[in-house]
């Protein structure tokens, strides 16, 4: 608990919201970095369809996405018996791990996007010179693509990670809003001002607006400082 | 030619008008949970009189919303008592014509678990993974399911099993989609035959006298005041034949 | 040696290189139009294509078996790219250490080879500030830096303008011979090949059509190196120092010319002449009453058919080299010219290659 201004509100949600924004945003870029990768240099017209398939969770409105995922997650669903063969056990759904990989669905193409869009504008020369320069594939990765996609490699992780942080009807369904397990700070809010406590819901709307205004300031005062010219 | 004429005129001011064309149709805002009873209602009423009824389904609050903002109902049936409470205070419906048309029934139901005579004894022993309810905050039904659990004596030992639905339908889906064994839903939920639950495991129902009655109240609104159709629905939904409807569909009536 | 058979597609584009086996000293050049797959062989003798299939050999080395390719980071080749390809992030040093730092140990140091190629004053400037010349100058000390076994160029003078191409050529030429590093340098430019080239790789419709010599490719009377300017012939000799007038012999006793010294030491190695056909005229005596200062005694070797009304004449002079003429076919007939006979080739216009 914390008190501000003669409010006290509960900081486990923020700290929970805080390490479901990092844990979604590391693994996004795990995953999101290939898949961009090989989605900006797909030349088969099934490129279509799998961008399409990204983009999703920018159109289906999150309870519809989290209702799949609660068939998905469920002890029996598909993604719960993938993730058995590698010696997953307990259960997805309200738990910190359900909403990592809720999260993880829903901003997607948040990451995917800008990832992809700055892998296309990569002259692939500049890759080539490297190899014939006797660097390996992650040398290449490291030294050239980057240093090159950094402004894309930014974006992802500021979208993905404020994203992550605000979202709420997908954390809501797979979440089950348990508190101290799964009750992130957009759900605690929710409840602040379904229970008519609006000072609560302001304290801690506040504290996002400013903690999200501070990570965006930082991001572009980066990539100003960082501005590279391509070409 | 003047004689085709007349006729012709006739039809355009009759389309024009839809006052006099549309003089046997009611407009009516309910809640989203009441949807298959009322539609059932509305078509046997129509059979009956021949006057049609118009349903808009939504969420209480929206539907509340808009009426205040002046959408054109002539009835409103809310899933709780507080929303038309609130239009009765704001001078919004016909006078007197406040009733509660349904009391919601909660249901302790479970696909796999023997809820129907051992509730006792899972709810103690509390050995399943997840108990779903609707949050008690913001849903009548998750008040009601907090209030059974706490009659029971077995709150404090089912706790950290709990999960919370943001509506009933939304406990019920964890329900149904397995991700919570068991949990407190609505009767109504249950007993439709289109229901997904339909036939499948077994429900326990507590007592009436173990929760505050779930009630949901309607009014005849200010723009249907006088009205007669509007009044002979509400007389038709109150008469035995409504009443077998809405009890057939889950719900009780005071 | 390189040799081997390879293929590769690249959308509509088939190359089926056929057998090779190339001499790898000296600037080897592959000449072609473009379209006829010069990049796309490079490409895959580079292995930057993963598509490439086929068989490659490298001094015995296996580079290429069916779809396996040594990583191209491991063939230790150097490339330099028409438009430079420099790391835009990185400065001219950073551009240069990157090379440096994953090369083997010796050969030219950075700050040496950027002093050879003109560039040490700029080592600290972004690389986007660099003029097209000064790029490329960058790409190609950036390239000889990774200690390259075998140095890939493509098309590396096109971009640029004919003043960056003036200086450049002769660089090329130097390091080549400084470094003694193999060169398979694309054009498309015959003044390149003429300039450059031990022996020229031509290619077609994605295939190699042959491999020769430059001096087997030029005594082609069809040589696709003859291009709108005409047949060209290319003379080889030493320069010797300026005489009281300003000009300096060009080759041995015989077959000397003079022309107007050269704008840079040329260090007594040997010189290419680049002389068209339509500059070169045939008399049947030595005229000593006329401005043409270079007279060369040459026997006729072949007299080509008439074509587009002129004729092409081939001769050799006393030291065995081919000089071509281009005069009408009236000319012909009332000179009476015929192989074997001695006569005189009055030059012109001759200026050295550089």
């Amino acid at each position: 608990m914390i008190e501000l201004f003669g409010i006290s509100v509960s900081t486990q949600p923020i700290w929970l919201t805080f390490k479901v924004a990092v844990t979604t945003t590391v693994i996004l870029l795990l995953v999101g970095t290939p898949l961009a990768w090989w989605l900006a240099h797909m030349r088969s017209s099934f490129k279509i369809v799998l961008e399409a398939l990204v983009a999703l969770p920018l159109v289906l409105p999150p309870t519809v996405l989290g209702f799949y995922l609660l068939i998905a997650m469920n002890p029996n669903g598909a993604l719960t018996q993938f993730l058995r063969l590698f010696g997953f056990e307990g259960q997805l759904t309200f738990s910190f791990t359900g909403l990592v990989i809720g999260s993880v669905f829903y901003s997607l193409p948040f990451a995917v996007q800008p990832l992809m869009h700055a892998f296309e504008a990569l002259p692939m020369r500049l890759l080539d010179a490297a190899a014939t320069l006797r660097a390996g594939v992650l040398d290449r990765f490291f030294t050239v693509v980057v240093p090159l996609a950094r402004r894309g490699i930014l974006v992802a992780m500021t979208l993905t990670f404020a994203h992550t942080v605000g979202e709420f009807g997908v954390v809501l369904m797979v979440g089950g809003n348990v508190p101290e397990v799964t009750r992130m700070v957009s759900i605690a809010i929710f409840d602040h001002v379904e229970s008519l406590e609006y000072a609560e819901a302001h304290l801690l709307s506040g504290m996002m607006l400013l903690f999200s205004v501070a990570v965006l300031m930082l991001v572009y005062g980066i990539n100003r400082r960082f501005a590279v010219k391509v070409g | 030619m003047k004689k085709l004429l007349a006729p012709v005129l006739a039809a355009v001011v009759a389309l024009a008008s839809p006052a006099i064309v549309l003089a046997d149709t009611l407009n009516a805002a309910v809640a989203a949970n009441f949807t298959k009873t009322i539609e059932e209602i509305g078509a046997a009423f129509k059979e009956k009189t021949g006057h049609e009824v118009k349903f808009s389904f939504g969420p209480t609050g929206k539907l509340y919303a808009q009426i205040k903002n002046g959408a054109p109902f002539d009835l409103f049936f809310a899933a709780d008592t507080d929303k038309p409470e609130m239009l009765v205070k704001e001078g919004l419906v016909k006078e007197g014509s406040y009733f509660v048309y349904a009391q919601g029934v909660l249901a302790l139901y479970s696909p796999s678990l023997p809820v129907k005579e051992g509730y006792k004894d899972v709810l103690g022993k509390a050995e399943f993974a997840h108990l779903s309810i609707a949050n008690p905050k913001t849903a009548p039904y998750g008040a009601a399911a907090e209030e059974v659990l706490k009659k029971l004596g077995v709150y404090d030992t089912v706790k950290p099993k709990i999960v919370n639905g943001e509506s009933i339908a939304h406990a019920f889906q964890y329900v149904q989609t397995g991700n919570a064994p068991l949990g407190f839903v609505a009767l109504s939920q249950i007993v439709d035959p289109q229901s997904p639950a339909y036939g499948k495991g077994e429900y326990w129902l507590p007592g009436q006298d173990m929760y505050a009655p779930i009630n949901q109240g309607a009014v005849i609104l200010k723009r249907a005041e006088n009205n007669p159709v509007a009044q002979q629905f509400i007389d038709y939904l109150r008469s035995d034949e409504g009443r077998k409807v809405i009890e057939r569909y889950g719900y009780s009536i005071p | 040696m390189l040799k081997g058979d390879l293929s590769l597609r690249q959308g509509d584009f088939q190359l089926e290189s056929g057998t090779f086996e190339l001499e790898t000293t000296g600037i080897t050049v592959l000449f072609g139009r473009s379209g006829s797959g010069k990049s796309t062989l490079l490409r895959a003798i580079t292995g930057l294509d993963k598509h490439t299939h086929g068989t490659l050999y490298f001094n015995g080395e296996r580079w290429q078996d069916g779809k396996w390719r040594l990583p191209t980071p491991r063939r230790d080749i150097g490339f330099v790219f028409q438009d430079a390809a420099l790391f835009p992030h990185l400065s001219v040093r950073g551009n240069l250490e990157y090379a440096v730092r994953r090369a083997p140990s010796g050969g030219a140091s950075l700050n040496e080879l950027a002093e050879r190629v003109g560039i040490a004053h700029k080592l600290d400037q972004s690389v986007t500030t660099l003029s097209g010349g000064e790029k490329q100058r960058v790409a190609i000390a950036r390239a000889l830096l990774s200690r390259p076994r075998l140095l890939c160029m493509d098309e590396p003078l096109s971009a640029l303008d004919w003043r960056a191409k003036g200086e450049l050529l002769p660089l090329i030429e130097e390091l080549a011979r400084e470094t003694g590093v193999p060169i398979l340098y694309i054009t498309h430019a015959p003044i390149e090949v003429e300039r450059l080239a031990a022996r020229v790789v031509f290619m077609a419709a994605g295939r190699i059509e042959r491999i020769e010599t430059l001096r087997e490719a030029l005594e082609r009377p069809d040589s696709p190196l003859f291009d709108e300017e005409g047949p060209v012939s290319v003379l080889e000799g030493r320069l010797g120092v300026p005489n009281e007038h300003g000009l300096c012999a060009f080759g041995e006793e015989g077959e000397r010319l003079w022309l107007a010294p050269p704008t840079h030491s040329t260090d007594g190695r040997p010189q290419r002449l680049r002389i068209l056909a339509r500059d070169v005229s045939l008399a049947l005596d030595d005229p000593s009453r006329i401005s043409i200062l270079n007279h060369l005694p040459v026997s006729i070797e072949r007299i080509e058919p008439v074509k587009e009304g002129r004729v092409t004449v081939a001769t050799r002079t006393a030291g065995g080299q081919l000089l071509l003429a281009e005069i009408t076919p009236w000319s012909l007939a009332r000179l009476d010219l015929v192989p074997g006979r001695l006569v005189y080739a009055l030059i012109k216009s001759v200026a050295l290659m550089e």
